[in-house]
């Protein structure tokens, strides 16, 4: 039985266990453009690793690497102690690619029946099937699901041949809201029977919610890493008062009127940010300046930085192109 | 909120035995295939009907036995038909489908997603030829038994011909571009390709279409071994489009 104790007692006595995954000054180019610029991770065994990142960070084709479709320009990579293209790997690992992937006349049980077959101790996939879902769609062959139902059957293949390392890229992408929450589900039974995860995503909360470790990922470089924890809660004066106004304030007399340290800003359009230690006095501040303006602040809120608030801070605001 | 019962997902990973995943690969291909209605037209309909006219009316030129003739040309039909026609607009929608990244992330090994797609082709090919031969005994066709041996390597060796031709197109190129593409590759091998008609124009003999079907002519009509020169210019288009294609066959 791989009960939790066990885990936790079998990395007390060994403090360096395997790494799942180890990336180390990885660099994948395409033409001129790099992709992938010296990356460095490591994925802990049992855990769970979000690589965050806006689209086109180098999120897949980090992950496409470590699952043996790409080769690396430079850098190493090992996977569960083994190079990526193994033979040997491939049985040990679940694999969900970004978009699915099917025969286009394949039904979903046939689909997974044959992944099935490839595996020596499969989960019975009519029980994967109902799991997921797709109990209802069972005649309709592949090139006839929805998006979301293409994906919860590649889930359903890269579980099906119970791994010990999961690739999931992009997991939730075009799910309805029970899906995802369905997948969330999932992910968190895998980590607790001691299966490691290892997924992409651009959602924050899918990040926080599920995610032992966050690496942030930019431009194919690491620009963050450690626990959701770590990351939105570093310094106690990191926190923030938000609250909503009329767009075009002239904040200039509320700096002045703020105690040194504090920042403000209109992050958004009638949406407005006072960063630093928030203190009783700050919030009266803000109020007192409000009702000078003749306006009413909405929605006013203290809390600390949230983790979409570290990524964009490190990933810039601006949409690319 | 979803609970899955502690243990459900511990890890027992390992890979299925390799004659398994061999015979549901091999298995799902066949089926897929037989169950595809424009497939089953081009490989199963079109031979049957081109087999019945041809040995019932005489527009087209034919050597006698009529019905001998016909049905070596309408075997090499099909095997084109599946194999190269079939197998290459396959592919092409598989790739689009992502099938192949699909099945490369399982624990199914790279020769084996190729010797499965083989098997599956082997199969249909094999039903093709019972029902055209039946057909063709229905119509009269006396088959020489001596022959059969060397019928049966042929429809093996044109398959695999074929299916590398097949896989070369489909592989390589989007998926619109291979159906017509292949479509209109198997009407030309049909017409002026030396399988409906033998055409005397020098290199149509160094045609594969041209080649099994002559080859095919010898031990179907004669129950002879084929001649040395079509099966070398099978085995030749084979090997290079099987080399070629390990070069430009995508997953995506």
């Amino acid at each position: 039985m791989w009960g939790d104790g066990d885990r936790i007692g079998c990395l007390t006595v060994s403090p360096n266990p395997q790494p799942a995954v180890e990336v180390s000054g990885l660099v994948k180019r395409y033409g001129s453009k790099t992709a992938v610029d010296g990356l460095d991770l490591i994925a802990q065994p049992g855990a769970v690793l979000a690589l965050l990142g806006p689209n086109g960070a180098g999120k897949t084709t980090t992950v496409e690497i470590c699952e043996g479709f790409r080769s690396a320009d430079d850098g190493t990579v090992r996977v569960l102690g083994l190079a990526p293209g193994d033979e040997a790997l491939r049985p040990r690992i679940g694999v969900m690619p970004q978009g699915g992937g099917g025969y286009p006349g394949i039904r979903a049980e046939e689909m997974l029946n044959l992944v099935a077959a490839c595996a020596a101790n499969p989960l019975d996939p009519k029980w994967l099937i109902e799991v997921l879902g797709l109990g209802g769609a069972v005649r309709t062959p592949y090139k006839r699901l929805s998006g979301g139902q293409q994906q919860r059957l590649s889930l359903a293949c890269a579980l099906i041949g119970r791994p010990e390392l999961v690739f999931l890229d992009e997991p939730t992408a075009g799910m309805d809201p029970q899906a995802r929450r369905l997948v969330w589900d999932l992910v968190t039974a895998l980590k607790h029977d001691g299966v490691s995860v290892l997924l992409t995503t651009h959602l924050m909360d899918e990040a926080e919610t599920l995610a032992d470790d966050v690496v942030i990922i930019d431009e194919g470089r690491v620009v963050a890493q450690g626990s959701p924890a770590e990351l939105t809660a570093n310094r106690p004066d990191d926190q923030q008062l938000r609250f909503r106004a009329r767009p075009g304030l002239d904040l200039s007399l509320l700096s002045a009127a703020l105690p040194e340290g504090l920042k403000v800003r209109e992050a958004a359009r009638g949406q407005y940010v006072v960063e630093g230690l928030i203190d009783p006095q700050v919030v009266s501040t803000v109020t007192s300046w409000c009702a000078q303006q003749g306006v009413l602040a909405e929605e006013l809120t203290v809390a600390k930085r949230s983790l979409e608030d570290v990524f964009l801070d490190l990933t810039g605001r601006e949409l690319r192109s | 909120m979803t609970t899955f019962p502690p243990g459900t997902f511990t890890p027992a990973p390992g890979r299925g035995s390799l004659g398994r995943m061999l015979f549901a690969h091999a298995r799902t291909e066949a089926m897929l295939t037989l169950r595809n209605g424009e497939q089953v037209l081009l490989t199963v309909i079109i031979p049957l009907a081109l087999l019945v006219a041809l040995s019932v009316m005489s527009v087209i030129p034919m050597p006698e036995p009529r019905v001998g003739s016909a049905t070596a040309r309408i075997f090499a039909l099909a095997i084109i038909s599946s194999a190269f026609t079939g197998q290459a607009i396959a592919l092409g929608f598989d790739r689009r489908y992502g099938v192949l990244k699909r099945l490369s992330a399982s624990a199914l090994p790279r020769w084996l997603l190729v010797a499965g797609r083989v098997c599956g082709a082997l199969v249909v090919v094999a039903l093709q030829i019972v029902l055209l031969a039946v057909t063709a005994l229905v119509l009269g066709w006396r088959f020489p038994l001596a022959g059969l041996p060397w019928v049966v390597l042929l429809i093996v060796l044109g398959t695999l011909t074929f299916g590398a031709l097949g896989v070369l197109l489909g592989g390589a190129l989007r998926a619109e571009i291979v159906l017509a593409l292949a479509n209109i590759i198997w009407f030309v091998l049909l017409m002026v390709g030396g399988v409906a008609l033998t055409v005397p124009v020098g290199f149509v003999h160094l045609l594969p279409s041209a080649a099994l079907a002559q080859a095919l002519e010898t031990s179907v009509v004669h129950g002879t071994a084929p001649g040395a020169g079509p099966v070398a210019v099978l085995v030749a288009w084979g090997v290079a489009a099987g080399a070629l294609a390990t070069r430009t066959t995508r997953l995506t």
